[in-house]
């Protein structure tokens, strides 16, 4: 390896160049390949040697590829590169203006609504106020109180916002659970036995401190899964908004949406800006506001995901008004599947807020046994009890406590 | 630097780490022999992934036996700390000596002594960085998903320099490099980080005919005509849409448990009997039983 003579020397240059070339390429595709990776790719070419193909195909994927979902990328890559590099170079120059451009349409969008609606939102609210000058009231505590109890679907624009803020006020954290791992506290309930023998070594042994430490805790893993379906339209966008406060706020959540197919949106979420994170979500899901498949999506949510992201026994929310489309699904089956999966399943139907409200649609009855909470979602407060619930840890009577708060809704 | 001094006795191309792996009774496909080959000569940890079953854990054993070194096992949990992967002072060892210190009336310099290595506890990580007598070890962290983001965190200087810094007592640093074999099912993604310091390979279910051959070794008992029907139901079964798709080591089993039962060919009744086996989730069994066990069998039955 280390020693090499001159023509060799002068191929590897050549190689040398493709291989950066192509690293460059990959890169331009959103693969993560820093300058380590491409060293890495050189060093292993040149280890397992260039004269068999798939030696050289194996030792470049083994290198530059990280992640199974990135295989079909780098496999069409390679094959369009090695064949004849200028022509991936022409087809990367003719896409990525387009590829440009529309990252910066998706990406800017949001801010300019932003100050369009900065501009000309608040002339038209200030024109307002001036005519109705006798009657507003805004601001004042009992509009507040309203606006908490007022059903998303029924408010303005103007209302969805100062909803927004209320409902952040409301969120806190998922409860923490204990870890195995241990930090040094004062009154911690364990002693500290390394900690303590470097005190004792520090006045060479004259004087024996015990110190302590005690368990630390880390918050639930949160999933939260969201219907999209036109039926559900207003819910899904405060849920969503919601989902965004709570993966800003701790680490483990994950969000997917669901209409006719299951999306996961986690990193579109994790965005500080709400307004370009919600824009992603919008660019990245293909059946806002179609129909629902909830079986199917909550198959392959079973199937593609619930091991990934269920691991450490984390809490299940589902928005959902629980209309299934497809009578043939096996609705209940992938229901029970999740419920054991998880800690806790909650169900949040905007629904329940018909007080006559009864479970008679089929789609309900064959999902409300497997659930542990079944909660209204329809304004800022059944939100904020829904946030309560999650921080106090509901750890026993499950099935009372379902019960209970199901007969509380009525 | 050169990665691995220890080259004398490795496999010189990919062909030979491909014969090597056999060797060991390891079947592997040219990919997973590459990635084997590079790993070996850049001295890099490789991370194996894929589903539970398919010989992550295997490579590991095989590359120790074959390339007759050490084996060190690491396997991870969640909590899995500094103490019980690294390192640990014995503190009650350090007591006695400081109370001897104090009854020689000499506790001047004792800070000193007492953080040696006659102190320390080795755990597996720091143990596959000593001097081995017949070769860097192998190294296997065994389903590192299972394991928290703190102690993934810490991986990261350890296989990257292949040192550990013990704060009382300095780094130490290995002469030669073991060979880490990191396994991962994804019940979690495994940091960006990690990954980078790693070669990758994702473990995929083998072809038909590499199974067949897989097969013949590991359960030589069985008749080849039995075997060929045995893997096309196996690689039927796995385009079935079930929650758990079997892995090789289970087929292995389901091998074993025909030639106990004495089966010379495969029936519906059979396959009900032995299900339990192949399948490890009620719903997947109750899915398969009856009917569409030997609907599948028909299929392949036709087929052969």
């Amino acid at each position: 390896m280390s020693g090499g003579n001159a023509s060799s020397e002068a191929d590897s240059g050549r190689l040398a160049d493709n291989i950066l070339m192509f690293c460059r390429t990959l890169r331009d595709a959103g693969l993560p390949i820093g300058p380590g990776r491409v060293l890495d790719a050189m060093t292993a070419v040149r280890c397992a040697g260039i004269d068999r193909r798939d030696d050289f195909y194996w030792a470049l994927r083994a290198v530059l590829v990280s992640d199974p979902a990135q295989f079909r990328l780098f496999d069409q890559a390679f094959h369009v590169y090695f064949r004849n590099p200028r022509l991936l170079e022409r087809m990367m120059s003719l896409l990525l203006p387009t590829l440009e451009t529309d990252s910066l349409g998706t990406a800017g969008e949001a801010p300019i609504r932003r100050l369009r609606e900065a501009m000309s939102g608040t002339g038209s609210a200030a024109e307002e106020q001036g005519t109705q000058i006798g009657i507003d009231q805004s601001g004042s505590w009992s509009r507040r109180e309203v606006l908490r109890r007022k059903d998303f679907e029924e408010m303005c624009l103007e209302e969805q916002s100062e909803a927004d803020e209320m409902l952040r006020a409301e969120i806190l954290s998922v409860a923490d659970v204990a870890t195995r791992r241990f930090r040094f506290h004062p009154y911690g309930n364990r002693y500290d036995l390394r900690r303590s023998m470097r005190l004792i070594l520090k006045n060479n042994g004259q004087l024996i401190e015990l110190v302590r430490k005690r368990r630390l805790t880390v918050s639930r893993p949160l999933v939260l899964i969201c219907d999209i379906s036109g039926s559900m339209s207003r819910y899904s966008r405060v849920f969503l908004y919601f989902a965004h406060v709570m993966t800003a706020r701790q680490r483990r959540v994950h969000t997917f949406v669901f209409g006719t197919r299951l999306t996961n949106i986690t990193r579109r979420l994790a965005d500080k800006d709400v307004d370009r994170a919600l824009a992603a979500v919008s660019a990245d899901v293909k059946d806002w506001d179609g129909g629902t498949r909830i079986a199917e999506c909550l198959e392959r949510f079973n199937v593609d995901w619930s091991r990934r992201v269920l691991a450490q026994s984390g809490i299940v929310i589902l928005l959902s008004d629980g209309l299934e489309r497809d009578s043939k699904a096996d609705l209940g089956f992938q229901m029970q599947r999740l419920h054991r999966s998880c800690r806790q399943l909650i169900w949040l139907n905007p629904m329940l807020r018909y007080s006559e409200f009864e479970p008679r649609a089929m789609g309900i009855r064959t999902m409300l046994p497997h659930v542990d909470l079944f909660l209204p979602a329809h304004n800022i407060e059944s939100l904020g009890q829904l946030s309560r619930l999650l921080q106090q840890d509901t750890d026993s009577g499950r099935a009372s406590r379902q019960l209970a708060t199901y007969q509380a809704t009525q | 630097m050169s990665e691995s001094p220890n080259k004398r006795d490795l496999p010189g191309d990919v062909s030979e780490t491909r014969s090597l792996l056999t060797s060991g009774d390891y079947i592997a496909g040219r990919d997973l022999a590459t990635v084997v080959y590079l790993a070996l000569h850049m001295g890099r940890p490789m991370l194996l992934e894929g589903e539970a079953g398919v010989g992550k854990t295997e490579i590991a054993k095989v590359l120790a036996a074959t390339l007759d070194r050490d084996l060190i096992r690491l396997q991870c949990f969640e909590g899995l700390d500094l103490a019980s992967a690294v390192y640990e002072w014995n503190y009650p060892r350090q007591m006695v000596a400081i109370r001897i210190a104090e009854a020689e009336g000499h506790t001047g310099d004792i800070g000193k002594s007492l953080y040696s290595r006659e102190f320390l506890t080795e755990r597996p990580l720091l143990s596959a960085l000593e001097e081995h007598a017949n070769g860097p070890p192998v190294l296997l962290i065994d389903e590192i998903d299972r394991a928290d983001e703190p102690f993934e965190a810490f991986l990261l200087e350890v296989l990257s320099d292949y040192q550990i810094s013990i704060p009382e007592l300095g780094t130490i640093k290995a002469k030669e490099r073991p060979i880490v074999v990191i396994t991962s099912n994804r019940t979690r993604e495994v940091h960006d980080a990690l990954r980078r310091r790693c070669l990758y390979h994702w473990v995929d279910y083998p072809s038909q005919e590499t199974e067949s051959r897989i097969v013949a070794l590991k359960a030589p008992g069985i008749a080849d005509d039995l075997r060929n029907q045995l893997v096309a139901f196996i690689h039927k079964l796995r385009e079935q849409d079930l929650f758990k798709r079997p892995g090789v080591a289970e087929v292995i089993d389901w091998a074993n448990a025909l030639t106990q039962l004495d089966v010379v060919t495969l029936t519906p009744e059979v396959l009900n009997d032995t299900l339990g086996s192949l399948l490890k989730y009620q719903d997947d069994i109750a899915k398969l039983r009856g009917s569409e066990a030997a609907r599948l069998l028909a299929e392949i039955q036709a087929a052969a």
